[in-house]
């Protein structure tokens, strides 16, 4: 391709044509600020609407500034980044943006982690030069479970916008209205509850202010922790020890299981437990499933359902239930790790320390925004009393430690309670798109053969692209698998089968990008694949250091189910850990 | 919100209209153009069935809806009145002529009456600048109209 050469702050710098000037500043170190642009490198999509008109430039012999983000590179191009009239007219755009924004920082959730409020600083703005009586534009607030719009805080950037269409092709999301009045929003303003939103949180992971926000039950917890009437545990799922540590200043990919079950405990809770557990049965109802459609398939049963989709990932979940309501019979039914730890908790374990369930409180730390709705389905209530009360994310974990003043860095590493806080190698891989499935196979596969083991990684099954394929040899017999991560790549993956292009017995999917290790509830990585890749090998070295890597050779796993389960797919597993799915309307 | 329910006769119509414009999205615009032509305006069950059939989303259709002034999603009235704001018109006096119709018809410009009588709007230069300032009530101009005739002008319209 042809190159170019331009000058850009008495810096000359050669790039390839067609490259931007933001790009070309970039690559001599100079970092123009912006504010509605995002690239999603990893994913090839910009978010480039040229709205905001912050990273405007100076070019020599041009009438006007330019928006740097959208405007091409030519020869012999002179270029100042922060000439008094680039300076002048980026602080006159901000305070306009500004002058229609609440000014509210103080108690905003966003609060220093707004870029909004990082461009204020940056460009010294000191006041608002508001006209007196200007009209302001007001929306009306929409809260779900999981996430909340405040859209007097939207600046228009359109990256939720770009999320939810072309990297999750939920659809759930557009820009509505003109002028003024323009904002972005569900069809017809509804409320998230009502449009086909998954909950999945990417837009609230790349909101640059506090428009979107997650629904945060954190102070409900801390009331819970102080009431000498409850009993309150917690699990930890396996994508939040890969990432926590991010919050506190260490490198991505830095493990901090035992510093987050000090810190848990140090917190006050009863019992510190793990999701890994619930993940461990997870693999033995979804693997014993799998089995039998397989076995049942293979003999020659025509009406079985193939191929079998996994039913972890709660966003996936209302994806499907809203676009593949002719599927519902098709994925496993088996619930997620955190409602079958929910469900346990509030029977077996409450029992065991004789206690009613209205009393035993049961909080998650997830790396995730839609598990907060999961977990208030009705389905999973009994007499209105949830299995799982309250789900927090990561990031409220870690503001949660912040304010209780713990020095998480200079903690003691500590175990998981039992028994309840014990797992395999194969749990935690749940965290990385992947994991389930290759846990899955660990078990199918001895269950299946009779035979073990020989080699427990399955590196065919690993890896960051979007949609991978792999087949497995189950001693003579192949298994055919597919896996997606993120929901605009699980579209693909579907309507790949139905078109026949593909033909498989298992298919994982997540939601977001890496599985959960990207989930919205994760410290924000705003799409830096180095930081997903480095939390993916987190995870997997976790799983190395296991002495146990199977489910099915978890003993408290066997040992619930003697005393407690019988056997997998029992009735009471059945009516425990099991669940079914709902035709949602499309708005 | 309209209370219009979608008929299999109505989806017929918007499969129709959709197909032939080969169902493509890029062609959206055109096509709510010819469902507003078809159906008077465009309420929600009309925009679902629209996105169904050109395999997008609802949102992004009422995107468009609400960006374009020319859509509506509100039904016109039997008689439509649309006022004149150009800027002859309107230094003539045409504010007061929409405030005297809001007042007497109860609505806001946009709406309708409760009873789908009259529907008022607004609208830019109809090119007859000379009668400034001008009401359109359907197909019929009323020119130099003073506020005080407004009365008399829609008692002139009797179903």
């Amino acid at each position: 391709m042809e190159k170019i050469k331009l000058t850009i702050d008495n810096i000359e710098v050669e790039v390839q044509n067609g490259t931007t000037i933001y790009h070309a500043a970039k690559k001599i170190g100079i970092d123009i600020p912006v504010l509605c642009y995002m690239n999603l490198e990893h994913l090839n999509i910009e978010n480039r609407p040229g709205g905001c008109r912050i990273c405007v430039v100076e070019v020599e012999g041009r009438r006007n500034l330019a928006p740097s983000c959208s405007t091409n590179c030519t020869e012999g191009m002179v270029v100042k980044t922060h000439s008094l009239r680039v300076l002048n007219a980026r602080k006159t755009v901000l305070e306009l943006i500004l002058s229609d924004h609440p000014t509210e920082c103080l108690v905003c959730s966003s609060s220093g982690k707004c870029d909004l409020q990082s461009l204020a600083q940056k460009l010294g703005i000191r006041e608002i030069h508001a006209v007196e009586n200007a009209e302001r534009s007001t929306y009306r607030k929409d809260c779900s479970p999981a996430l909340n719009r405040d859209m007097d805080k939207c600046v228009m950037c359109r990256r939720c916008e770009t999320i939810c269409n072309d990297v999750q092709t939920v659809g759930a999301l557009s820009a509505v209205n003109r002028g003024f009045m323009s904002v972005v929003a569900p069809a017809f303003e509804q409320d998230l509850i009502d449009s086909p939103c998954t909950f999945c949180g990417q837009c609230v992971a790349v909101c640059p202010t506090g428009a979107l926000t997650p629904f945060d039950d954190t102070s409900k917890v801390l009331k819970a922790l102080t009431d000498p009437s409850k009993t309150v545990i917690v699990q930890t799922a396996p994508a939040v020890r890969a990432a926590l540590g991010e919050e506190f200043g260490l490198t991505p990919g830095t493990l901090v299981t035992g510093k987050m079950v000090a810190a848990l405990r140090t917190l006050g809770f009863d019992k510190v437990f793990d999701t890994d557990f619930a993940a461990d049965l997870t693999i033995m109802e979804e693997g014993t499933e799998l089995l039998d459609r397989i076995t049942r398939y293979l003999g020659g049963d025509k009406e079985v359902k193939l191929p079998i989709l996994t039913s972890c990932c709660p966003a996936w979940v209302n994806f499907f239930e809203h676009n593949y309501p002719c599927m519902l019979d098709v994925p496993s039914t088996a619930r997620s790790p955190q409602q079958m730890f929910g469900a346990i908790a509030k029977t077996y374990y409450a029992d065991m320390l004789k206690i009613k369930r209205e009393d035993l409180v049961v909080v998650s730390v997830m790396p995730c925004l839609a598990k907060k709705y999961e977990c208030q389905r009705d389905e999973f209530k009994v007499d209105g009393n949830p299995d799982v009360d309250f789900s927090i994310s990561t990031r409220e974990l870690a503001s949660l430690i912040k304010m209780a003043n713990i020095n998480f860095n200079n903690l003691p590493d500590e175990e998981f309670d039992s028994p309840m806080g014990e797992s395999t190698g194969a749990a935690v891989i749940f965290g990385a798109t992947g994991g389930v499935i290759e846990a899955a196979v660990r078990t199918a596969y001895e269950l299946q053969t009779g035979l073990k083991l020989n080699k427990i990684d399955f590196e065919e099954l690993r890896g960051l692209e979007g949609i991978r394929t792999a087949t497995i040899d189950f001693n003579g017999t192949p298994i055919h698998i597919g896996i997606a991560h993120q929901l605009g790549n699980a579209r693909k993956l579907l309507d790949g089968i139905r078109s026949g292009l593909y033909n498989f017995h298992a298919i994982e999917i997540m939601a977001c990008p890496g599985g959960c290790i990207g989930g919205a509830g994760q410290p924000l990585h705003f799409g830096n694949s180095d930081v997903i890749k480095a939390r993916f090998d987190a995870i997997y070295r976790e799983d190395a250091s296991k002495t146990l890597r199977k489910s099915h050779e978890n003993p408290y796993i066997i040992k619930l189910y003697k005393e407690f389960l019988g056997h997998p797919m029992s009735e009471k597993a059945h009516h425990l850990l099991h669940t079914h799915y709902f035709e949602k309307n499309k708005i | 919100m309209s209370s219009f329910k979608i008929q299999d006769c109505h989806k017929q119509t918007i499969k129709q209209i959709c197909e032939s414009f080969n169902n493509n999205p890029g062609e959206l615009i055109s096509i709510l153009h010819k469902t507003q032509g078809e159906f008077g305006y465009l309420p929600e069950d009309i925009q679902r069935e629209i996105a169904k059939n050109l395999n997008i989303s609802v949102a992004k259709v009422y995107g468009v809806v609400t960006f374009y002034s020319f859509f509506t999603m509100t039904p016109k009235g039997r008689h439509a009145i649309s006022v004149c704001m150009g800027t002859a018109c309107y230094v003539r006096g045409a504010e007061k002529i929409v405030d005297e119709l809001k007042e007497q018809l109860k609505i806001k410009v946009g709406g309708v009456t409760d009873d789908g009588k009259f529907s008022l709007d607004c609208l830019r230069c109809v090119g007859a600048c000379g009668l400034a300032p001008v009401v359109l009530i359907g197909e019929k101009v009323y020119g130099r109209v003073e506020a005080n005739q407004i009365k008399d002008i829609l008692a002139s319209y009797e179903d």
